[in-house]
């Protein structure tokens, strides 16, 4: 066996492809995440009750494999009547999941926000509306990036596992060529090194940002 | 519904690989996060370099293609296989190793200066410094990371379901799945709440560890401490 450079060259427009399906669930994802995140972080500030129901939620969500949750959406989301292809199965089970970690993030950077900007809102008497839209959220927004940021990188290193629902991102197209050749030398490891060199670059800007905006 | 305590049944049977794998896991966790972050801030260049290389690369590759790369691709270039439950303990432990560095570097840089310089002036030598000076103190502040970092580490030992390891998400696969159709949403809220006791046991454990680690500085377990297990939850 060992290592055969033709076939790499083969297999790694293929998996470029596949590369392109990964980034897209990342990216359709994270948008999900940060949406429903914030709607969390908004909850856990409401009344006791909900907050607690919220907050049990996010601690359920966080405590267990993002791989089971994804076949409990996929056989139960059918039942209840939603029928939609695996491809989307997959983006809300990535953006539910994270919602529960940038839902945390949201609230260090609401929290973060100094009083006297809530009293000098209230002073004004400003609409409750415009305290978060023009007040809080613009203060509290950059200064989380770099961490929604953090989670953006993990989710992209996490959605290989969506291949258990059949989604052929770069793994799943890995598999299916290693298995066609029973070669999986050449696959995994350009997958590994695409992987690497897509998400050590982001987390070096990340890493800028952090350093520019400062850290919750 | 009448068929829970069969999922139920069939579920405990995997929870020893389950355990085995997060134990050994976090095993292995434990040694290269100490190894690999003391490294970090060793004085030598190469020694940082290297360490380096190992974070960046365990961390910058899924753990999905690692778990891949170790059982199909390592065994064609070797010419040999590891037994399965000890690659997926590897790959647990290598991926989250590189995760751990970063918290026993940060950690460690966070006790105070004056500390260490307390130490040089009681002429402690430098393993005795870093023994009974600052890891003792270093290791509180580790706890609280580290308990996220395992939550993690259990979660992440359902890959091994990939690679045909008999742990708990293996079996609802292959045993519950082909004979429980119309039940599966059922099937996969009971593996769930299995993984949030698991999670539960973890968070317990930890902290046990805290406060008795606090408790042999002097100190009661801060607020502060607490609250930073939240925030720092799940840096992946």
């Amino acid at each position: 066996m060992g290592w055969n450079w033709s076939f790499a060259a083969d297999v790694f427009p293929i998996l470029l492809q596949g590369l392109v399906v990964t980034l897209q669930l990342t990216v359709l994802g994270s948008l999900a995440a940060f949406s429903l995140g914030l709607v969390l972080a908004l909850l856990l500030r409401g009344p006791r009750p909900v907050a607690v129901v919220v907050r049990g939620f996010i601690e359920f969500v966080r405590s267990t494999p993002l791989l089971v949750q994804v076949f409990f959406l996929f056989y139960v989301l059918p039942d209840i009547g939603i029928l939609i292809p695996a491809y989307w199965t997959g983006v809300i089970a990535l953006g539910l999941h994270y919602a529960t970690y940038t839902a945390d993030v949201y609230r260090a950077g609401i929290d973060a926000v100094p009083r006297g900007q809530w009293e000098a809102a209230t002073a004004l008497s400003l609409p409750r509306s415009r305290v978060w839209t023009g007040v809080v959220l613009p203060q509290a927004i950059p200064r989380v990036l770099p961490a929604l940021g953090n989670y953006v990188i993990s989710m992209f290193k996490e959605t290989p596992l969506l291949i258990a629902i059949g989604i052929l991102d770069i793994v799943g197209q890995a598999r299916e060529e290693g298995g066609r050749f029973f070669s999986y030398d050449e696959p995994y490891t350009i997958a590994g090194l695409l992987f690497l060199a897509l998400s050590y670059p982001a987390s070096l800007l990340v890493r800028r940002l952090e350093r520019r905006v400062g850290t919750v | 519904m009448e068929n829970i305590g069969t999922f139920v049944q069939v579920l405990l049977r995997g929870v020893p690989e389950t355990v085995i794998a997060t134990l050994g896991g976090i095993a292995l966790t434990i040694v290269l996060s100490f190894i690999a972050g003391l490294a970090l801030l060793s004085p030598s260049r190469p020694v940082r370099v290297i360490s380096r290389i190992y974070v960046e690369g365990l961390r910058g590759t899924s753990e999905v293609v690692q778990l891949f790369w170790i059982f199909f691709a390592l065994p064609l270039l070797v010419g040999f296989q590891i037994v399965p439950i000890w690659a997926g303990i590897l790959v647990l432990g290598l991926n989250h190793g590189a995760y751990g560095a970063e918290i026993v570097r940060g950690a460690v840089q966070s006790v105070p200066r004056a500390q260490y310089e307390g130490a040089l002036a009681l002429s402690l030598t430098p393993a005795q410094r870093m023994r009974r000076v600052i890891l003792p103190q270093a290791v509180v502040e580790m706890l609280p990371p580290f308990n996220t970092l395992f939550i993690q580490l259990l979660k992440g030992s359902a890959l091994l379901s990939f690679v045909s390891i008999n742990e708990l998400t293996y079996l609802a696969d292959q045993v519950l799945r082909p004979n429980f159709g119309p039940d599966l949403p059922l099937v996969y809220f009971v593996l769930l709440v299995f993984y949030l006791l698991l999670a539960l046991v973890i968070t317990a454990v930890m902290r046990m560890l805290e406060s008795a680690a606090a408790a042999r500085l002097g100190r009661t377990p801060s607020a502060r401490s607490r609250t930073s297990a939240k925030t720092t939850a799940g840096v992946a």
